[in-house]
């Protein structure tokens, strides 16, 4: 089943047209990283599809439910019904690079902030749900502790246990271990892995290209606002045939 | 030489003056505080006419002194035929500002309002942004972001600002005595005049003033160490990131 289709998705800020229309289609199960330069235009695709960021043009379907767009006074789409657009959200949870954990709520109270106030499920099936997804991350020994006393990596994989308490069709991934340092990357790493491993449908910005090659069901490579390259891990490492492409990997293009 | 008797004999009048006092300033405080939450978010709208009418506001009250205030309140207003015909006909609304309790408590509460507007408006500006896109990326409203994720985020961390105007709005509420309210300054001026022993009266007044001041800024040390936990950073032997 598709969980996730992104039609022709354009973007611009002023004069510089960041996205020149970049579609995706998420199977159940499919796990699509989408890799390229900083600048390619990746975290911004990425925060489009769940509007963080305002597309200009393009279609977004969520578990086959599709946002209704209607054209903006200043040339941005707008959605069209809020109430729509916060229930699609749910479905699609995000996990950033910089974690953005509520810095006032404890580990707990942040994964169970949403269930209970967004979903509007039981104080305590929300606090049973979260602590499973906060074993499987392995952080439940600092359930009250504040992120602030966490390290960078426990910070994040509370922030995936938040992702997943949603129990949302897709999890989006915004270059979730670019904020960390080099010792720490490999425990998150291990858990998307891990949740790769369960099934869940994920699409991840990275640069990790051990990851992109390991675990991804298909790699995207963005240059400048456009697909240069789209398949499986196997063929795109494997078989590059783009040049820039070619040239990313071998870490010439920045 | 001082003056002994002052202390035996007027205590009484220090004591109801002093009841008068934190009446003043825990209503005006309550209030204000009432008053500048919703101001203090529609102080932060993007729109310029959401925005104005609360600028102008707090421009006003924490442009002017709050004795002018007060003195404009008590004696400006019925100068007015108008308000002077409100008064007349029973007008409940309008018969607080006939009233020097009414005026001095109206005057406090705007004013305390206009300050604590400002620090709130603050900290919700402080706000991390990326806190209020994992809040709209999980779909809350803007209701619910404001209630669950901005205000408990941003009041938290107006605490230590917020405990200052507290005791601002204490030491402020001296100049109700100017409207001829015998609060705690007021119960002093009198014992001044019955004694004619000025250290006495106002050492009395301004040794209570202290112990209030110091028994708030316990009380606020108590609770930042509750509310801003997590703000405090933490001896611990993992390694922070």
């Amino acid at each position: 089943m598709t969980q996730l289709t992104v039609q022709d998705l354009h973007k611009r800020y002023g004069d510089h047209e960041v996205l020149k229309g970049v579609s995706l289609s998420a199977e159940a199960g499919d796990v699509i990283t989408i890799i390229g330069s900083s600048g390619s235009g990746k975290s911004t695709f990425l925060r489009c599809i769940n509007f963080l960021e305002q597309p200009d043009a393009g279609r977004i379907q969520v578990a086959g439910e599709e946002i209704r767009l209607v054209p903006g006074k200043d040339g941005h789409l707008r959605v069209a019904d809020a109430k729509q657009l916060q229930r699609l959200r749910t479905r699609l949870a995000m996990v950033f690079q910089h974690f953005n954990l509520w810095a006032h709520m404890t580990v707990l109270e942040n994964v169970i902030e949403a269930p209970v106030h967004v979903l509007g499920v039981s104080r305590r099936e929300a606090t049973e749900r979260a602590m499973a997804y906060l074993e499987k991350v392995g952080i439940t020994r600092f359930r009250d502790s504040y992120p602030a006393h966490l390290s960078g990596g426990q910070q994040q994989r509370v922030a995936i246990a938040r992702a997943l308490a949603m129990e949302p069709a897709v999890l989006l991934f915004d270059e979730p271990t670019s904020a960390l340092d080099p010792e720490l990357v490999g425990e998150v790493l291990k858990v998307m892995r891990g949740l790769a491993e369960e099934g869940r449908t994920m699409v991840v910005v990275t640069h990790e290209m051990g990851f992109a090659r390991e675990v991804s069901s298909k790699v995207m490579f963005l240059h400048q606002g456009l697909v240069e390259e789209y398949g499986p891990p196997a063929e795109v490492f494997g078989n590059t045939r783009s040049e820039r492409l070619k040239q990313f990997l071998s870490g010439n293009l920045k | 030489m001082i003056e002994w008797s002052l202390f035996a004999e007027s205590w009484p009048a220090y004591a109801s003056g002093l009841w008068l006092t934190l009446k003043l300033t825990v209503l005006s405080l309550a209030a204000g505080l009432v008053l500048a939450i919703p101001l203090a978010v529609l102080r932060v709208s993007p729109s310029r006419w959401v925005s104005g009418p609360v600028w102008a506001y707090s421009y006003f009250f924490r442009g002017t002194p709050m004795l002018v205030q007060l003195l404009l309140m008590y004696y400006g207003l019925g100068q007015f035929e108008w308000v002077r015909a409100q008064w007349d006909a029973g007008n409940a609304f309008w018969l607080v500002f006939r009233d020097p309790y009414g005026c001095a408590l109206v005057t406090f509460a705007l004013n305390t309002g206009a300050y604590t507007t400002e620090i709130i408006a603050g900290a919700l500006r402080a706000m991390p942004h990326g806190e209020i896109e994992a809040a709209r990326a999980c779909g809350m409203s803007r209701f619910t972001m404001l209630r669950r994720i901005l205000l408990p985020g941003a009041l938290r961390r107006a605490l230590p600002a917020y405990s200052n105007e507290i005791i601002f709005m204490l030491h402020g509420t001296a100049i109700a005595s100017t409207v001829t309210l015998v609060d705690l300054t007021g119960a002093a001026r009198n014992a001044y005049s019955q004694f004619f022993a000025p250290f006495e009266a106002f050492i009395f007044a301004g040794l209570i003033y202290l112990c209030i001041t110091f028994a708030l800024v316990g009380l606020f040390r108590v609770a930042e160490r509750r509310w801003l936990a997590h703000l405090r950073p933490r001896v611990t032997s993992r390694k922070a990131a």
